[in-house]
């Protein structure tokens, strides 16, 4: 129990730091670490867990709790989870503050314009990537291509659109 | 942990109540993924606490920093409004109920695991926040890319990384020196 605990902490405050990018990069480092490494569950016991954070609301990298949960329980959760978010969150909370600081300068502003064109652009590649990565079928494109239009176009509420797409994809299967 | 400062945050920064109830209907909401398209919507479009630059400035410092994005670009919208005590206010309303439902269903999750419809609404509503994604991106581009210079590297860094999936931070160090030297010489 209290190696577990150890090892979880160990394993996901290292991932924290090494999740340059976005979760998504780390998550086979996770299933590695959880089933061939400490032998928290099985592979498929993964991919349950891998779902079950996808079809929650909220961060997709929540997925540490579930594992800390599986690995420990609940302290395992509690635990998996501060070593995920800590660090990173402390070095984003400093940053940010340290940004804040220069609202005013010219420079700045001259910055953030320059890190627009940026931004927007890794808007775009983190839909192109789930689109790549997903499985992706006639109707599943349908439902990305009719969705992207209507949120563009339209003052829709986006839960509309998802709850939608879920029931085209029930009704036309996947 | 400082309380906020009045000079450098926008003009009326919103309490820690409201900032923890947007970001809790976010949390709630983003099913599927594209959060921080969610979080474009509730703090900027919505709310106004942010203009389009700053969030994009925030957006790219989540993603260039180590650490999941989502949660990231929440801690920079909490600290740019209510210093550390925003931060964590965001926090806990992006987090909370979304833990707590992980939990009850990662309890549940044999019993889950044998429900037929789950896989096909998952796909579809995960195929439908792409688009959200996509309708973002498109949103951003209308409003705030004016130059063709600036199509240029907003392209390029969309296919480098979403497409011909090259590592981040690599293409960061050629398109951002690029784009701040075009910003910088045009004034």
């Amino acid at each position: 129990m209290f190696l577990s605990l150890w090892q979880l902490a160990l394993l996901f405050s290292a991932l924290s730091l090494l999740a340059v990018g976005g979760g998504n990069g780390v998550i086979p480092d996770m299933q590695r670490a959880s089933v061939d490494v400490h032998h928290w569950m099985n592979n498929s016991e993964f991919l349950d867990l891998f779902a079950i954070s996808r079809a929650s609301p909220g961060p997709g990298s929540l997925i540490v709790v579930l594992i800390g949960q599986k690995a420990a329980g609940l302290a395992g959760a509690l635990v998996a989870g501060m070593a995920m978010y800590t660090p990173s969150c402390v070095a984003v909370h400093l940053a940010s503050r340290a940004w804040r600081r220069f609202q005013a300068a010219t420079w700045r502003k001259q910055v953030e314009h320059a890190l627009m064109p940026v931004a927007v652009g890794l808007t775009y590649a983190s839909g192109l990537a789930l689109l790549r990565s997903t499985e992706h079928e006639w109707v599943a494109y349908g439902i990305t291509a009719g969705s992207a239009v209507i949120l563009a176009v339209s003052e829709l509420h986006p839960l509309a659109v998802l709850a939608a797409g879920a029931v085209i994809t029930l009704v036309l299967g996947s | 942990m400082n309380p906020p400062r009045p000079a450098p945050i926008p003009d009326a920064p919103p309490t820690l109540k409201a900032l923890f109830l947007c970001f809790t209907v976010i949390g709630m909401q983003s099913f599927g993924g594209g959060l921080s398209s969610w979080m474009r919507r509730e703090v900027v479009q919505r709310r106004g606490w942010m203009e389009d630059p700053q969030f994009l400035g925030g957006l790219a410092l989540a993603q260039i920093a180590p650490g999941p994005n989502a949660v990231n670009l929440c801690v920079f919208i909490g600290t740019t409004l209510r210093g550390g005590s925003g931060a964590l206010v965001a926090l806990a309303g992006l987090m909370g109920l979304p833990i707590a439902l992980v939990l009850v269903l990662g309890g549940l999750y044999g019993w889950l695991h044998a429900l037929p419809g789950l896989a096909p609404i998952l796909g579809g509503m995960g195929a439908a926040a792409v688009g959200l994604n996509l309708a973002t991106g498109w949103r951003l581009t209308q409003r705030n890319l004016r130059s063709v210079s600036q199509f240029a590297i907003m392209v390029a860094t969309a296919v480098a990384v979403g497409w011909m999936d090259w590592p981040l931070l690599p293409v960061l160090l050629v398109v951002v020196p690029v784009s701040l030297a075009l910003s910088f010489w045009r004034g």
